[in-house]
């Protein structure tokens, strides 16, 4: 990769110090196999099951593909963009919308953090940039419940950092 | 609802799509950009070889990628009449930032004037003046002509001190050397204007006057001094939100350690350690949370002084590294004068400045360590000292500004790799102008002169005193009435009749009107009173050259058309020129006519640069637009040396040799002994009332916010701008996140939105400097300092709520600050 080396450096020493540990996809560019459904539309993917969740703890998950780190984490009170019986369940890309550093969960605050430049994002609201450099809020997955308590991705609310269009294609 | 910009795609540049070197529209960083833009109907592909990027862009790119944008980025416009994709993308290959974009450069595409996309569809595309009671549409010929013919009556009447300018004086978007040498020289060669000012103080003066006087220009070291430093000395100042790039890509590696390799590389005779900070500010910044981020709290000193009593810190520690004999004693003789004057006159103990400071001795006494003990082996300790607002607009600005200076100097901190005092820097600059020697030291107070009936015409370039002024609104309210006078003496009169006009408006004007003509890219809040207003193109519009806080020069290329007619600002300055000479022409004066005559013949920017900076830069000669475009977005530093090799050669930091800025060589001690709060006023204020009401930058909007105001993205986090506030503070008053709250002294009243803020010191608030939902200047009295530098910082006021805050309930109101581990 061309560009400023110091900037690789401080990338390498954060991934060092295990922040944020969902981003070693993102360390590299990694081949992503086209989306089922294609561009023509997202697809739907099942990312956890009610009973999988426990309040305040993120899972990680991937979508619209495995290219694309994300959390889903129910929140313990409704919010805007939540999904299932208590409407506070929300799943977030974690590639920071400023330069794809891996977003980090704090459940203190329910915020998510780029231990890279600082910038955070609230999960309550759906990914509003609390702070940051980011020139847009965080990509919200948008969620639907089935009858049997799976938790499915089915869309994306704005652009994922890294990406032309948010579903790839080969 | 949180907003979100209903894009999921966006368009791909070409392979062949052109690019256009674009440094930064706004802060003193100047970030390199490349704007790519190519045709509306024509699309690259993803695969790497039919993109811009060269990259396979079907992949998920890894962090750092110099291959993605965001929405922000992109745009669509006119470029040689006909339409283009844009996207502005910061540079991976650029010095200064390395391919990171703040919040703010992030967005300069989407702050482009766009009738397809909707985008700052506010621009001013036309020359309006006011008749039939309103401002209307007109040509370049008829407004211009106007102008000049009241400036002609006015300077008839009154001499060349009835004309009033407000200019621009720096460099970026609104600035930079082609506009402030076309305003220059108009004001001084054409005419000779001496009551005019800059466009965020009320006279035409240096905010560091000080540090010039003794010989050090305050742009003096480069960016890579910050990977370097032993010890970051920060007074009043907040790099990460509004020097951000600076902050990210220079000082925080060093911070981290990351700089480690570099220092034992370009330093090899002296041991190194990661950068240690002293952060002096009375608020907890972003900055002091992300260096304790960067580099653990035990490397982290945060001084939290009592408001206002820089000064006396300044002085103890001058004090402190002279008792404990840290000084440079061999470049004190060698190199400098009046040590020995200075250091008796600024004597302060370190209890004394304790007692006044609020701060604790062993904190002080730690300080002056890191700034002046030497390193393990002997070698001297690398210190950059910083600086920015919370210097030059708090208390006794000429003598802390010396006293820094003093320190700097005190332990040989300027000219050395990884040092340099100086300050951090707002817009970029761009100063070249004829001689301003005219205009005197001190300088006119230009407010005072409008509010006290003087002055007959105003002239306004990209400046708008009604947010960015003190004694806010005592301005605001003389000058509606003066403007309103002439306003209604046009009225009574047919537009078309010129002569009745005039007449018409020299008997307003001597009834205490004023004639306000505004320049600028968009609707100003004292453009509402003004009479006419011409419409200003922007960097990209036109091309630019601006210098960044290293003074590192760029050209930014012309990569879209103004809106409409808009011109740049140099070339509107000479039309303006040549209106005059016209006017004094038609009206048998060929002595004042012959002033303008032939000098303002320029057709295009370039031609404003041959004759400006080319003929009258230091260094200027060597510098020409095409020299420049092949120098990129890295540009040169200047002062510029030599042409070499079809390259400009520069000078990467001052005083390497020692020699200063003075007749001798020598630079200047300066005494400046600590005497409180300079302006008695604020004195009795601070006693008065409850809140202490800081005020600066926040990270998300650019000065006055003229563009962020049409943007959701910005609105949603500011519907009105916030003020930060102590959580126990707002329960006492009552106050839940998100209320409104009006701020009101003995001075004025404005408002803000209540911020909880849990690192915000009881009684100490917080506002955001010239918000165009609630100006702080309302509150600040019209005291100066003795060369009319405000006292912006320092003051006082009572807080009370008002109501809620429109938007408020969509915000998030979570703290700012990055969450530190245990």
């Amino acid at each position: 990769m061309k560009g400023c080396g110091k900037l690789e450096l401080g990338r390498r020493q954060f991934l060092r110090n295990g922040l944020g540990a969902v981003g070693g996809a993102a360390a590299a560019a990694v081949p992503v196999p086209a989306a089922a459904g294609g561009r023509s539309g997202y697809p739907a993917q099942v990312l956890a099951n009610l009973r999988d969740l426990a309040v305040n703890v993120p899972r990680d998950i991937h979508y619209p593909d495995t290219g694309s780190p994300g959390v889903v984490v129910k929140l313990g009170a409704a919010v805007p963009g939540g999904v299932g019986p208590d409407g506070d369940i929300v799943a977030y890309s974690t590639l920071c919308p400023h330069k794809g550093y891996p977003l980090a969960y704090a459940a203190s605050d329910k915020t998510l953090n780029c231990p890279g430049h600082f910038s955070r994002f609230d999960a309550e609201k759906e990914g509003q940039q609390v702070w940051g450099h980011a020139t847009q809020n965080l990509a919200m997955f948008r969620l639907a419940l089935r009858p049997n308590g799976d938790i499915a991705a089915v869309g994306v609310d704005e652009l994922i950092y890294g990406r032309i269009g948010n579903v790839l294609e080969s | 609802m949180t907003y979100k910009t209903g894009v999921d795609e966006l368009p791909i540049p070409p392979a062949d799509a052109k690019v256009h070197n674009v440094t930064c529209d706004f802060c003193i960083v100047g970030c390199g950009y490349k704007a790519y833009t190519w045709p509306v109907d024509r699309h690259g592909g993803r695969p790497a070889e039919r993109n811009a990027f060269g990259t396979d862009l079907g992949r998920q790119q890894p962090p750092d990628s110099a291959a993605w944008m965001s929405r922000s980025m992109t745009n669509i416009v006119r470029q040689d009449g006909r339409l283009v994709h844009l996207a502005i993308v910061p540079d991976q290959d650029c010095v200064v930032n390395g391919g990171l974009n703040s919040v703010r450069g992030g967005r300069m595409a989407e702050t482009r004037y766009s009738e397809q996309t909707g985008t700052m569809t506010a621009r001013l595309t036309h020359p309006m003046v006011w008749r039939y009671s309103q401002m209307m549409p007109s040509s370049w010929d008829d407004s211009l002509s106007l102008a000049a013919d009241v400036t002609r009556r006015v300077i008839e009447e009154m001499g060349e001190d009835g004309v009033v300018v407000s200019a621009f004086d720096h460099g970026g978007a609104a600035g930079g050397y082609e506009n402030t040498w076309g305003t220059g020289k108009l004001y001084f060669d054409a005419l000779t204007v001496k009551n005019i000012r800059i466009h965020n103080r009320p006279a035409y003066n240096s905010e560091v006057h000080a540090s010039r006087d003794m010989g050090v220009s305050e742009l003096n070291n480069c960016y890579e001094d910050a990977e370097l430093a032993d010890t970051f000395f920060v007074v009043g100042a907040n790099p990460l939100e509004s020097q951000t790039n600076y902050f990210l890509a220079h000082w925080l590696p060093n911070l981290r350690g990351e700089t480690l390799d570099k220092k034992r590389q370009l330093l090899a005779a002296e041991p190194h350690a990661p950068a240690k900070a002293i952060i002096v500010d009375p608020r907890r910044t972003v900055s002091v949370n992300a260096c304790e981020a960067a580099a653990g709290r035990e490397n982290v000193l945060h001084l939290a002084i009592n408001p206002g009593t820089d000064l006396a810190l300044l002085n103890a520690l001058l004090t402190e590294i002279v008792a404990r004999n840290w000084q440079a004693a061999d470049f004190i003789t060698r190199h400098t004068r009046g040590f020995g004057e200075a250091v008796p006159a600024n004597r302060m103990s370190v209890e004394e400045a304790a007692a006044i400071t609020g701060l604790r001795p062993e904190d002080i006494r730690t300080a002056a360590r890191w700034i002046g003990e030497p390193k393990p082996g002997g070698a001297a300790r690398r210190t950059m000292l910083a600086y920015e607002k919370g210097l030059i607009w708090g208390n006794d600005n000429y003598r802390t500004n010396a006293a820094i200076v003093n320190l700097a100097l005190a332990t040989h901190n300027i000219g050395r790799e990884g040092t340099g005092c100086v300050r951090l820097g707002g817009h970029q600059e761009g100063y070249v102008r004829p001689s301003d020697a005219h205009v005197g030291r001190p300088a006119a107070y230009v407010d005072q002169l409008l509010i006290g009936g003087q002055g007959g015409v105003h002239h306004v370039w990209a400046v708008d005193h009604f947010k960015s002024t003190l004694n806010a609104e005592e301005f605001r309210r003389v000058y509606r009435r003066r403007t309103t006078l002439v306003k209604e003496a046009m009225d009574s009169v047919p537009y078309g009749d010129r002569s009745r006009q005039l007449d018409a408006i020299m008997a307003a004007i001597r009834a205490g009107g004023l004639f306000s003509v505004v320049v600028d890219i968009l609707p100003t809040q004292i453009g509402e009173a003004a009479h006419v207003w011409l419409p200003a193109a922007t960097a990209g519009e036109m091309n630019l050259t601006s210098m960044n806080g290293e003074r590192r020069l760029r050209l930014t290329e012309r990569y879209m058309d103004p809106p409409g007619e808009a011109l740049p600002d140099c070339l509107i300055a000479a039309r303006l020129a040549n209106a005059l000479e016209v006017s004094f022409r038609k009206a048998g004066d060929a002595a004042r006519a012959g002033r303008f005559a032939g000098k303002f013949d320029w057709r295009s920017e370039e031609d404003a640069f041959l004759d400006g900076y080319h003929r009258h830069a230091d260094g200027g000669a060597l510098v020409t637009y095409d020299r420049l475009r092949a120098m990129g977005t890295n540009g040169v530093q200047e002062p510029v040396l030599g042409y070499e090799d079809g390259r400009l050669r520069g000078t990467q930091r001052l005083y390497g040799d020692g020699t200063f800025k003075t007749e001798d060589g020598r630079a200047r001690f300066l005494a400046a002994p600590w005497r409180g709060m300079q302006i008695a006023a604020r004195r009795r204020q601070q006693e008065a009332h409850a809140f202490l009401i800081n005020n600066g930058r926040a990270n998300l909007v650019w000065q006055n916010a003229f563009y962020d105001v049409h943007l959701p993205f910005v609105r949603e986090r500011m519907p009105v701008a916030p003020i930060e506030l102590n959580p126990e503070d707002m329960r006492r008053l009552g106050l839940a996140a998100g209320d409104l709250v009006e701020v009101y002294n003995e001075t004025g009243s404005t408002q803000a939105m209540a911020y909880p803020t849990p690192t915000a010191k009881p009684g100490q608030a917080f506002m955001l400097f010239i918000a165009p939902t609630g100006q702080v200047g309302n509150i600040i009295g019209k005291e100066t300092n003795e060369l009319g530098i405000p006292n912006y910082k320092n003051v006082w006021a009572d807080i009370r709520r008002i109501g809620r805050a429109p938007g408020a309930d969509a915000m998030s109101f979570k703290p700012i600050d990055y969450p530190l581990a245990g």
